[in-house]
């Protein structure tokens, strides 16, 4: 491999001691170029595709990418998407997070089922939902044996909007909730356990402890698990694709099809500027947030 | 009730239990809902394809076979993307730790001038979506004539590692005392030597734990490698890119078979999944 280490100069060992503790950048150096050399030039990059051609500048790609039905469908399924799977999965994963804290029995094996699917991939997620909801999946056979239902609900057919989007934000929260648990299980272990008691042993009732001492100090970790989730989430592709193929457009799914099944990378990359933009603008959003909370102090 | 003895306020205690119980269900309720799922799949991974075929299908599958399984792995192209996704694993472990951990230890260890320019440019890294540099680098591999082989894959993933890397060696080596690092300066060793001797022992527990976190990243990682490669594809890429006329059999062997190595990832690293996603993702 060629872009790993520099090689140390060669010099008298005190000079070369004095050398290494005056300059990290030797030490830095390797991943600054790593990180410049495929980070930051394929960024420029798409920046350039997307807006030129042969010809020289131009908004054909754009053009394109808004002219077509899917995008604007993916833009709002990815926005519907989070604005539906983040707060829930704050919620739950406090909930999760305060029940591990009430120390429940049988907790290392609660825990273990709880943090599993931070290591299963979105694909994988998406799979194990679609034996779930596939028209002669699981579900449906539950509903017909019990009676419920004739022939089932076809939960993912592109007719049905609403299923379909259920189904994508039901494998979201099973899959994606264990991150912001353990951010906040770490967060809510830092916190010293003398304010809640003394909360306690001034009558104050469970939830006024959450909501008046816990929650205030959970702060710094929901703010990370937000910026995180938010951020994660607008990547969310996978899931769908294994779930509904192309009918849950999404917006990094439309990349992916840009570029892999329609062979148009001017177009692709188009798509993926405003996956980078919407990021940037939650990241700057949540930043400024916190930034004037910080002021008002 | 009680009464006629002395008023014994058993109010709080009952309280106590009926919270303790609603403790336990509301637990049990969330690992069902992480469980069942899991175990459904790994059901149908086990069904025989006529058994996947019936509707209404019974929980207990009517014909137990490995025939779905052995269909998926046989399945072309399944095992050699079973190699690259190893193989690109552990080089994205092993450039990542190479390019990463000594500007980690930089962090870890020294106060200088554009420290807090280096971290906002990793936080930055850590934020932007891979979809943008997969297409781009795509490009850049076509023309340098890399692409579509398990060292570009391992090029992306270790993009994508490296602030990870980055940020959670520096909090590893932090956890390192200075102390023992300057005691070996003094016992002779140059600084240099004190770090390869003394301090890179001592961290290498975490490391390691970090890097099997790198792993199952790069494990997990779909759609660079499938925008960047067509023959070498990972396996989570080929299981991607087969969707389209697969049938459902293959989906749920191959659904239950990406699972498989969380169950192990996760039983191996819980003890420090607290500690290292939690504090150091921040």
């Amino acid at each position: 491999m060629t872009v790993t280490t520099a090689p140390a100069p060669v010099e008298t060992p005190v000079a070369k001691r004095r050398r290494l503790s005056g300059s990290p950048w030797l030490l830095l150096a390797p991943s600054i170029v790593f990180m410049l050399a495929l980070f930051g030039w394929p960024v420029i990059q798409a920046l350039i595709s997307a807006f030129t051609d042969d010809s020289g500048f131009t908004l054909a790609a754009w053009d394109r990418l808004f002219g077509d039905p899917y995008f604007l469908r993916a833009l709002r399924n990815t926005l519907l998407l989070i604005v539906i799977v983040v707060p829930v999965q704050l919620v739950l994963a406090v909930a999760m997070a305060l029940l591990v804290q009430a120390r429940p029995k049988f907790l290392s094996g609660h825990f273990y089922l709880w943090t599993i699917p931070l290591a299963v991939s979105e694909l994988a997620a998406g799979l194990v939902w679609l034996s779930v909801f596939d028209s002669r999946g699981y579900l449906n056979s539950l509903l017909v044996s019990w009676g419920i239902s004739d022939t089932g609900v076809q939960w993912l057919n592109y007719t049905n909007t609403g299923t379909m989007l259920l189904a994508v934000v039901i494998a979201e929260i099973w899959r994606a909730t264990s991150l912001v648990f353990v951010i906040v299980v770490a967060g809510i272990q830092m916190v010293p356990k003398d304010f809640d008691e003394a909360a306690q042993v001034f009558g104050a009732s469970a939830w006024q402890r959450l909501w008046h001492v816990t929650l205030p100090q959970l702060k710094p970790s929901l703010q990370v698990a937000l910026i995180l989730r938010t951020i994660l989430a607008l990547q969310a592709f996978a899931v769908a694709q294994a779930l509904t193929g192309r009918d849950f457009p999404l917006l990094v799914g439309e990349t992916y099809q840009w570029y892999v099944n329609l062979q148009n990378p001017a177009v692709a990359s188009a798509a993926a500027l405003v996956v980078l933009a919407l990021s940037l603008a939650t990241a700057l959003f949540y930043l400024r947030m916190m930034r004037q909370q910080e002021a008002a102090k | 009730m009680t009464t006629t003895l002395p008023p014994i306020d058993r109010a709080p205690l009952r309280r106590r239990r009926r919270r303790a119980a609603a403790v336990q269900v509301a637990c049990i309720l969330i690992s069902l809902f992480m469980l069942v799922p899991m175990v459904l799949i790994g059901l149908a991974a086990v069904s025989s394809p006529q058994a996947l075929l019936e509707f209404p299908k019974p929980l207990i599958p009517s014909g137990f076979s490995g025939d779905t399984l052995l269909a998926f792995i046989q399945a072309t192209g399944t095992i050699p993307a079973l190699g690259n996704s190893l193989l690109v694993g552990v080089y994205t472990v092993v450039l990542s730790l190479l390019v990463g951990a000594p500007a980690g230890y930089a962090l870890a260890r020294q106060v200088f001038r554009g420290k807090d320019a280096y971290q906002v440019f990793m936080l930055l890294a850590r934020a932007l979506p891979i979809v943008v540099l997969s297409v781009p680098l795509a490009t850049m591999f076509l023309n340098t004539g890399v692409y579509d082989t398990v060292f570009s894959v391992t090029l992306l993933h270790t993009t994508l590692a490296m602030p990870t890397t980055v940020l959670i060696s520096a909090s590893i080596f932090v956890s390192v005392p200075t102390d023992v690092e300057e005691a070996a300066q003094v016992f002779g060793c140059s600084r240099f030597e004190a770090a390869r001797r003394v301090v890179f022992p001592m961290a290498l527990p975490g490391l390691a734990a970090s890097s099997i976190f790198t792993f199952v990243l790069s494990w997990n990682e779909i759609l660079g490698a499938a925008v960047i490669t067509l023959g070498h594809r990972t396996l989570p890429a080929q299981v991607l890119a087969s969707l389209g006329e697969a049938p459902q059999a293959y989906r749920f062997a191959g659904g239950f078979a990406l699972i498989l190595p969380a169950l192990v990832f996760i039983f191996v690293m819980r003890r420090y999944l607290v500690n290292m996603w939690g504090t150091t993702l921040r």
